[in-house]
């Protein structure tokens, strides 16, 4: 007798070899013959709309004037990267030109992942970026990636509050100090409102990198060129000043330090908060996310005795020590970041422009959206201090951060702070230094 | 007891149930909120839980910036094949397993419980260079593979259940009657599994379609990349998001493993609970 079930079973069989055949033939990945033309893999990190658009309009017109050399966009996240590079490096898959940010590549370029760049940059793109900028991707004697966007932490204000308070308005030229700071974010509080608030989910990238200014740097070298910490009085200024603004002048929300920067935007539209310190980056969300009316201004972060002087961790284009095709690789890279090109990128992005040529664009210099203070910053944008210290990521992670955290919550004091930074900051550091 | 105590408790149970309930389901319902808000209600001090200008903007940018069309099919096409592939390596391991009980299925066994405590980054370098040794690195076969591998313990634990359900009474009046093993298997045994078949296939079409950190490793090309890994380009460094367009697209996500679940939730407790008390 025929089993009734026989048809469904041939069936589904059938649809599960179907399934699995092409599987097995996608087994053999993609190494497609190419016919001698040479294709570059370039993975972005461009997430905005403007700029994942003005990223692949570029490598679309790359392509277009390069037969021989095609671009591969590969979209990559910010989010994940470290990750994702750090195992694509071990299995020899990594892309040949790698965005990412110049405070990750400190282990990939003394590790040898990357290439330096040395001898293969064109002299145009030497000489457009400014020194301070490519410091942050020297590493030894070697030029690891080249640095392209960067951002100031900006003081975003609300604009009505704040003339309406009758305080001084600072501009660049005529910043406020740390002490005029700390005395006007006092005078916005009150009401069921703060003068400040601190978005410190990472507080050690913004403590470090606002420590500029005011003369810190916390990470030194020694003769043997050995990095220590030392937490110096130009160290304390930011973090003193913020902790006595949340725990003692009650003008910064306690509520904020576990905040990311986008968190803050609410509290920050309601009237809650009349300044948020923000990169510049987040003027994007704002000029999208604001209430009709609703008027906010930039304005320069406060300057201490280094002046406005901040450190910043530029967005970076690098190439992979083991692409076949680094002289490619380094032209389209240049061709990336042509001063018209950069500015393009950099609107996407609403971050500034590293080259010299592409900050002088008249887009960048207009008062709408706060866009000519941060040019007007951009000279002051320095390397920031930790920068090129091995073992960084491990100090941040395991005794900075914790330490900042309590700090700011108003559990430890600054001779605690201190103690923890420097004592046990330098045991990690050792370990990558023996 | 008396009957006002019994109410009270029983009162109680169910508040604790529906406090439960509401903790589990607030993010999920915060999403669904989320993705039909516009950016500047997003950015309001004052939140409510029904949008007060319902769009889909967010659902139209999700699609229009993104690949999640293909990118689901990605998903799609490596959850079915692993859940599948998953099923029909681990029964007839269970089966072994449950059947035949000495040193060889003890230890066989207590590899599955400990081969769930390795942690990915511990196994994802070596993978890598084995995956890259086989030529399938940047496939979805590639892919497929770490996930039967992945999710076989946990099938093999779950099948092993089942079959341990399924009186050896059966089997042997099967043998009785002339059937050898693999008839036996096939006739007898596959049918009263066929439940627990399907609750571990689908639950390892769960675990593959939500799976993140392998598929962000092993798939280069963008035409390849899967849901999961798709949904971080809406991420910014410093943990900025695309807030609204991100909410739409992990809501769709998110859509397939919630109808799936709660079709067999009921057959993954069955199978968790099988054989445990001698009837």
């Amino acid at each position: 007798m025929r089993d009734p079930r026989r048809p469904v079973r041939r069936l589904t069989v059938a649809g599960v070899l179907a399934l699995l055949l092409p599987l097995l033939a996608g087994c053999s990945g993609d190494r497609a013959d190419t016919g001698g033309v040479i294709t570059l893999r370039f993975q972005s990190l461009a997430w905005q709309k403007e700029s994942v658009d003005a990223t692949k309009a570029l490598v679309k017109e790359w392509n277009a004037g390069h037969p021989a050399v095609q671009v591969q966009y590969v979209q990559g996240s910010w989010d994940t990267v470290h990750d994702q590079l750090l195992t694509a490096f071990e299995g020899g898959e990594a892309p040949d030109v790698i965005h990412d940010a110049s405070d990750d590549l400190a282990d990939f370029a003394y590790g040898g992942r990357l290439a330096d760049l040395n001898a293969l940059l064109p002299e145009r793109l030497k000489r457009d970026i400014p020194a301070r900028s490519w410091g942050t991707t020297t590493f030894g004697t070697g030029v690891y990636g080249v640095p392209f966007l960067q951002e100031p932490r900006v003081l975003i204000a609300n604009t009505k509050l704040l003339r309406s308070s009758g305080v001084r308005v600072p501009t660049v030229e005529q910043p406020w100090s740390w002490a005029e700071f700390s005395q006007v974010a006092k005078r916005l509080s009150g009401a069921g409102r703060y003068g400040v608030a601190w978005p410190l989910k990472e507080p050690v990238s913004a403590t470090l990198n606002l420590g500029l200014g005011a003369g810190g740097r916390l990470f030194a070298r020694d003769a043997g060129g050995k990095a220590k910490v030392e937490f110096t009085a130009g160290d304390a200024v930011v973090p003193t000043t913020i902790a006595a603004q949340v725990n003692t002048d009650h003008s910064a929300a306690r509520a904020t330090l576990g905040m990311g920067g986008s968190d803050t935007l609410p509290g920050f539209f309601g009237g809650k908060y009349a300044m948020v310190p923000l990169g510049f980056s987040y003027r994007q969300q704002i000029a999208r996310q604001a209430p009709p009316g609703f008027a906010w201004t930039v304005l320069p972060a406060p300057a201490g005795s280094a002046g406005l002087d901040q450190g910043v961790s530029p967005q970076t284009l690098s190439v992979a020590e083991d692409s076949p095709h680094k002289k490619e690789a380094v032209a389209f890279i240049d061709f990336l970041l042509t001063p018209a090109h950069m500015v393009r990128l950099a609107g996407g992005d609403w971050m500034l422009p590293t080259g010299t040529d592409a900050l002088k664009d008249p887009a960048l210099h207009t008062t709408e959206d706060g866009w000519a203070t941060g040019a007007a910053l951009a000279p002051y944008l320095r390397p920031a201090p930790a920068q090129s210290v091995r073992g960084y990521p491990e100090w941040k992670d395991k005794v900075a951060t914790p330490a900042l955290q309590e700090y700011y919550s108003g559990a430890i004091d600054t001779g605690e702070l201190r103690k923890r930074l420097v004592q046990d900051g330098n045991r990690v550091l050792a370990r990558y230094q023996r | 007891m008396t009957a006002r105590t019994r109410v009270l408790g029983r009162a109680g149970q169910y508040l604790a149930l529906l406090a439960y309930l509401v903790f589990l389901a607030f993010p999920f319902l915060w999403l669904i909120s989320t993705a039909f808000k516009s950016p500047r209600e997003l950015g309001s001090l004052h939140p409510t839980w029904i949008p007060r200008h319902p769009t889909l903007d967010n659902f139209r940018q999700a699609f229009d910036e993104q690949p999640l069309l293909h990118a689901g099919l990605n998903s799609l096409i490596a959850a079915v094949s692993a859940a599948l592939i998953a099923v029909v390596i681990a029964t007839p391991m269970a089966y072994v397993m449950a059947r035949h009980r000495g040193r060889l299925a003890t230890a066989a066994t207590g590899w599955v419980v400990v081969s769930q405590a390795f942690p990915f980054v511990l196994l994802i370098i070596p993978l890598f260079l084995v995956l890259k040794n086989l030529r399938a690195i940047n496939s979805v076969g590639g892919l497929v593979m770490v996930y039967v591998v992945w999710s076989l313990p946990f099938a093999l634990w779950m099948l092993n259940g089942y079959v341990r359900a399924v009186p050896a009474e059966l089997e042997e009046a099967a043998a009785v009657d002339g059937a050898g093993r693999l008839r036996t298997l096939v006739s007898v045994t596959a049918p009263l599994l066929a439940p627990g078949i399907v609750a571990t296939a689908l639950f390892a079409f769960i675990t593959a379609w939500n799976e993140f950190f392998f598929a962000l490793v092993l798939l280069k090309s963008p035409e390849k990349q899967t849901l999961p890994v798709v949904l971080t380009h809406f991420l910014g460094a410093e943990g900025v998001a695309d807030l609204g367009p991100l909410a739409a697209a992990a809501f769709l996500a998110t859509l397939p493993s919630l109808v799936i679940f709660a079709l067999i939730q009921k057959r993954i407790t069955g199978g968790m609970l099988a054989g445990a008390v001698k009837s």
